[in-house]
């Protein structure tokens, strides 16, 4: 059960002044039970990366396979298996269209053909997910809530269509850090509950550190780095530096108290382990 | 996807075409539209098609490119050609059935067919070689000695800036939210007229709304910047004529020239 890219490369505006490849033979699997983190410089090729997962782009070669099916082939099995793969777009509260939050949210379980229960059992759940709650949202106009509100109706329409797979394209942009906290809680549970894989685009070192298990750097269309989280803050650091993007803040923090004479170990990532590592230096407890 | 569009696209480039004033380029597209209507001569024809493959030489512009601006109206052209082909007047040279086709006819159905090929190209090499904020520029220019009879130039040529300024915006944005109301499984291409009239509402509604949105952003941004209208405005880029933009005038003048001597001047 994986998501297999295999040698894909993609080019935008084909034959025009505009030409721009944003892709350049990437390879990559990514399990089903994965939590990965896909980081890079704006122009990167994060989200035409993206937008193979679920054949929303068609590569110029190369192949993309859900669970070994071929997903930009034709047919229904293809379609089935690009509806395995959930994506919430960057600002996604834009694509809200129905005049209540319900039949937003059910428009994405309508269209995999559940039955009207089904639907309403998936939007049910997906709204608990995201800490809506049914009796007072449902029947609601969606374009009378506020930003973040907004946002995890949008996010409760994908998680409601049940993906295996689900792709989230800087859900926490533009939101304020409460919003931005339980919206990740929100998709770590999600993540658990229902053991899918979780694919993070995102430009903050400190989101990536804290929920990904991987983490995938990308740079001029190509994969700069892959590998588990920890070990690529702890040992790629100047690759990472060289393609523009930075380590999390905990680990400048915990260079700091190294110079200062601390005895804090290197693949210290997240705020938790720094402070466990303070505590065990300096003898507390 | 929408963005591969290219009707009214700019193509960056530098050749001395691109540098001509817009006005020159405005005057001259109207000039040699009108010429090719007075054409009548098969020789003008020859000259008006042999400018335009002159001027697209001197553009830089890749040949196809241009070709492919005709693409959106090739129905219409053909429609154009069928109709004169099979209702002119005059020498039968074939037959089938209840059809039959005249000299006269064909002559006509190149003839109109050809004129409009050749209206779409010439726009096209405007607004290729020319950037929608120039293009304005030179609009206004154009249109401000009509003021005094009312003519709001500069707004309607900011109207006209603001729109072109927002087509690959909102081509963009509907992109976007196709792709996202993709990913949650809605379909465009099937069912029957009204079943895809109702398919598009997921498109329409958030696309009308980010317009909107857009619009009042863009409103308060003006506002901010003291914007008041077209009164007193100077410009950072002052339009000027140059040689280039004689030799460009006198060139279309003299295609006019030959087409109406051709017209009328033959007959005397």
């Amino acid at each position: 059960m994986s998501i297999k890219i295999d040698n894909v490369s993609y080019t935008y505006m084909k034959k025009t002044p505009y030409e721009r490849t944003a892709l350049n033979e990437v390879s990559l699997t990514i399990e089903k039970g994965e939590y990965v983190a896909v980081i890079g410089h704006t122009g990167s090729g994060k989200s035409t990366l993206m937008q193979h997962f679920n054949g929303l782009l068609n590569p110029d070669s190369g192949s993309v396979r859900v669970d070994g099916i071929d997903i930009n082939a034709k047919g229904e099995q293809a379609k089935s298996a690009r509806g395995r793969v959930g994506m919430v777009f960057q600002y996604p509260e834009h694509q809200i269209f129905a005049e209540t939050v319900y039949e937003d949210i059910a428009f994405g379980p309508r269209n995999k053909g559940f039955s009207e229960e089904e639907a309403e059992k998936q939007v049910r759940a997906a709204m608990k997910f995201v800490g809506l709650d049914y009796e007072s949202y449902a029947k609601r106009s969606p374009f009378q809530l506020s930003g973040g509100q907004m946002r995890r109706v949008a996010i409760a329409g994908v998680v409601a269509m049940a993906p295996d797979y689900l792709i989230l394209d800087e859900p926490s942009a533009g939101l304020d850090p409460s919003s931005r906290d339980s919206i990740f809680q929100e998709i770590s549970r999600v993540y658990k509950k229902r053991e899918i894989a979780v694919i993070l685009v995102t430009h903050s070192m400190e989101e990536a550190a804290q929920y990904a298990d991987r983490l995938l750097v990308l740079a001029k269309g190509k994969i700069a780095v892959d590998g588990k989280t920890h070990e690529v803050f702890k040992s790629q650091r100047d690759m990472l530096k060289s393609v523009g993007v930075d380590v999390p803040q905990t680990v400048k923090l915990a260079d700091v108290l190294r110079e200062q004479g601390l005895a804090i170990e290197a693949d210290v990532i997240k705020p938790s382990e720094l402070v466990r590592q303070i505590i065990k230096a300096k003898g507390w407890r | 996807m929408l963005t591969d569009i290219t009707l009214g696209q700019y193509y960056p480039g530098k050749s001395v075409i691109h540098r001509l004033d817009p006005r020159t380029k405005i005057l001259g597209a109207l000039v040699y539209i009108v010429a090719v209507f007075l054409a009548a001569e098969p020789v003008s024809y020859i000259a008006a098609t042999s400018f335009l493959f002159l001027v697209i030489a001197f553009s830089g512009l890749p040949f196809l490119l241009v070709f492919k601006s005709i693409k959106p109206l090739w129905v219409i052209i053909l429609l154009t050609m069928s109709i004169h082909l099979f209702t002119g007047q005059g020498e039968v040279i074939w037959t089938w059935q209840f059809l039959s086709v005249t000299r006269e006819g064909l002559a006509l159905g190149i003839k109109m067919s050809l004129r409009l090929v050749l209206l779409l190209m010439i726009s096209s090499v405007l607004t290729f070689t020319t950037s929608p904020i120039v293009l304005t520029d030179g609009i206004e220019a154009l249109l401000k000695p009509f003021k005094r009879f009312g003519v709001p130039a500069h707004e309607l040529a900011m109207m006209m800036t603001i729109a072109l300024r927002f087509i690959p915006t909102l081509l963009e944005e509907t992109d976007r939210i196709m792709k996202a109301q993709t990913a949650r499984g809605a379909d465009f291409a099937s069912g029957n007229l009204l079943k895809r009239a109702q398919n598009l509402l997921p498109i329409l509604v958030p696309l009308f709304i980010s317009a909107f949105r857009r619009a009042d952003e863009l409103a308060t941004a003006m506002e901010a910047r003291c914007y008041r209208g077209g009164e007193g405005r100077t410009r950072m880029h002052e339009l000027s004529y140059r040689w280039q933009d004689g030799a460009a005038g006198a060139a279309v003048a003299s295609l006019m020239a030959v087409i109406a001597f051709l017209k009328w001047g033959a007959a005397v």
